[in-house]
């Protein structure tokens, strides 16, 4: 039977994460905003209604683990709203409806579930009374709850064999999820290259663009899909021709790949022996193997917030030492730096105190000062994996001397807890902070005589520089890791920094961009922390020019006016150089 | 069947704490319970129900028993709201 060949559709977005990708597509659409009304076979009542308990009841054991870990750690105020959710979901009247109704109107358990609550959320929303109204939020917290562990038990039956997923958003929880199974790419409308779960698709080596709207109006779920992650091309129904041109380019870059694995062993050193330390960022555990392959030396930055994605409460003291411990085995001789909690504050506010601009409102190291509790939980676990002398603390989103004295002093705490319970860990731990407030960048000389090292997290300090969102695609284009200010800044950190005598690095994203690296050489940058992917690329760069020549492109580049002035030299200056590193 | 009226004795009002000890002490008993406020009827065997009443210090509620054990249901849940939920007046 003759099948409709579908039109070839090219389309081009930004690329998030390298590889190239040849497959179905699968459509992934969360929080249908309408639940749709089913009619159930008789026969498969029994079933549905076997899914509604299961769906409650894991709703009543997370919710019992958030009650108690805010009873603990936050205090009794928080608990009492998870308190008022756990009675709501115990409802006796509520689930005898809505059971009953099942076995009558065989309707699906999401409609019943939202049918039936529906009519006491419109009652209590309506109340003049502020507690009826704030019920009325739990009310449908634990609606939404209900709805996603049903949902959620159908999601992932569905997806077999491997797709390219296509979605209109992806928040990091839903890549993890789909992470455990097999996926070719992902494939969003929005997203910025350096959103959230662009940095997780690279870690997992999956192939990813972001920002292609409308793309969902033209997929269709049979369609085959080409992602190319370098150029953010990405082709719906590819011809044989465009196969083939991709099969090639596939080849190409992995060819490409292959040629830089002999690196591994080798020094990141200029020739004319400038020394700097190249180190991987990484999220998850299972990045240790790959960094190693690429010739890490230790990690340069662990993001500990990983640990929290798709959980609802904070691990233990005990849960996280388990994981540290494994990170400093595993990079042992080298060293791991591990970043305390960078985080948003709207973790432990009620809905109603929403920030309005939370990239300046509370997140990062001010959140954990005000949440001792959890940031001792953490402290003390690093302290405990430290015993090997191989990890280090820092502190996010620091601004000023305070915070850096505040957290000394917590640290401080932790270390005479664990000396009373006799509980071993390295004395002379060390302590680093991220500068990536400009306050912090500009007081840095203050701030590193407070600490052994700084950090400069590129992807904050120019999006707070240069006052753009760089989630948001529709200004992406501000986000300029080359324009003149960001590149003074970074000469004045670095400068400051060795004035304190602290050492420098980078852990941002331009750290492991290509055409950064001979003007970041220049600039004294002591420390390179990259996604491992691009590690062997930056090291062949390192390794193939001299300090002297990167300080001299250093001092041109400080003298020019325009972001365009300075790409377009060390484009040329590249090309030149190396003529096969992909710049893009 | 048995009617009576009650008062809301304590402060806070019919908060999460008094919602959830109406419904557990509801629930002991067989007969049927609803409560009435301003001719606005919930089942108070159902703490969102109960939780829909936002009834304050002062208000007077009509709560109502229907069944074998009515008598006993309707007397230890007047002692209930007497008592303020045990709670500051």
């Amino acid at each position: 039977m003759e099948q409709t060949i579908k039109q070839e559709v090219k389309l081009k977005g930004i690329p998030a994460s390298p590889g190239i990708a040849i497959g179905p597509v699968f459509l992934f659409r969360k929080h249908e905003p309408i639940i749709l009304m089913r009619t159930i076979a008789a026969s498969e009542v029994e079933q549905e209604v076997e899914r509604l308990r299961s769906a409650v009841a894991r709703s009543k054991k997370e919710l019992t683990k958030v009650f108690e870990f805010a009873e603990q750690k936050l205090g009794v105020e928080q608990s009492k709203i998870f308190e008022a959710q756990l009675l709501i979901l115990e409802d006796a009247i509520l689930f005898e409806v809505v059971y009953e109704r099942l076995q009558r109107e065989r309707k699906n358990a999401e409609y019943l579930v939202k049918d039936e609550m529906e009519k006491y959320h419109q009652i209590m929303m309506t109340s003049k009374d502020e507690y009826a109204r704030e019920r009325a939020d739990d009310l449908l917290d634990v609606e939404n709850r209900i709805l996603r562990n049903l949902e959620e038990q159908k999601l992932i039956s569905k997806i077999e064999g491997t797709h390219v997923i296509i979605s209109h958003n992806l928040a990091a929880a839903d890549t993890l999820i789909f992470s455990r199974n097999d996926v070719l790419a992902y494939v969003t409308e929005l997203g910025g290259a350096t959103s959230h779960m662009a940095l997780l698709a690279r870690a997992l080596k999956i192939p990813a663009v972001v920002g292609i709207h409308q793309l969902i109006s033209l997929i269709q779920p049979d369609d085959q899909v080409v992602v190319d992650g370098y150029s953010g091309a990405v082709v719906l129904n590819p011809t044989a021709e465009t196969l083939r041109f991709y099969e090639k380019k596939k080849i190409q870059y992995h060819a490409f790949e292959d040629a830089l694995a002999p690196l591994r062993d080798l020094t990141p050193e200029t020739l004319d022996g400038h020394r700097v330390k190249l180190a991987a960022n990484i999220e998850l555990e299972e990045e240790l193997e790959f960094i190693k392959m690429q010739g890490a030396e230790g990690i340069g930055l662990y993001r500990t917030e990983s640990l929290l994605i798709g959980k609802e409460i904070f691990p233990s003291e005990d849960e996280q030492y388990e994981v540290y411990h494994r990170i400093a085995e595993s990079v042992f001789p080298n060293h791991a730096i591990i970043r305390t909690f960078d985080i948003g504050g709207d973790k432990f506010i009620a809905q109603a105190m929403k920030e309005n601009n939370p990239f300046l409102g509370w997140r990062g190291i001010r959140v954990m000062l005000d949440k001792p509790q959890i940031f001792l939980d953490q402290l003390r676990a690093i302290l405990r994996a430290s015993t090997l002398k191989n990890l280090a603390i820092m502190l996010p989103m620091v601004t000023s001397i305070k915070e850096v004295k505040l957290g000394k002093q917590l640290i401080g705490q932790a270390k005479d807890d664990l000396r009373a319970q006799k509980i071993p860990f390295d004395e002379n731990l060390r302590l680093g902070v991220m500068i990536e407030v400009p306050a912090a960048a500009i007081i840095a000389d203050h701030i590193a005589r407070e600490v052994n090292f700084l950090s400069i997290g590129t992807n904050d300090l120019i999006q707070y520089l240069l006052a753009g969102d760089r989630g948001n695609e529709i200004v992406s284009d501000l986000f300029q890791e080359f324009h003149p200010a960001v590149i003074r800044f970074l000469r004045r950190i670095i400068e400051r920094g060795k004035e304190g005598h602290a050492w420098v690095g980078m852990c941002g994203q331009m750290a492991g961009d290509p055409l950064a690296t001979i003007l970041l050489v220049g600039l004294g940058l002591n420390e390179f922390s990259v996604v491992p992917t691009v590690l062997p690329e930056i090291k062949k760069i390192i390794r193939s020019i001299h300090y002297t020549e990167a300080q001299h492109v250093a001092e041109r580049v400080l003298t020019m006016q325009s972001e365009d002035e300075i790409k377009a030299f060390l484009k040329h200056l590249m090309k030149h150089k190396f003529p096969d590193i992909p710049i893009g | 069947m048995i009617e009576q009226e009650v008062t809301i004795r304590n402060r806070a009002g019919l908060h999460t704490r008094p919602a959830a000890a109406i419904v557990k002490l509801a629930a002991r008993y067989q007969s049927e319970f609803f409560i009435e406020k301003d001719s606005f009827q919930i089942n108070g065997k159902s703490i969102i129900g109960v939780m829909t009443l936002a009834a304050e210090q002062g208000s007077k509620l009509l709560i109502r028993f229907d069944g074998s054990d009515e008598k006993e249901a309707c007397d230890a849940m007047v002692e209930l709201f007497e008592s303020g939920f045990g709670e500051p007046p």
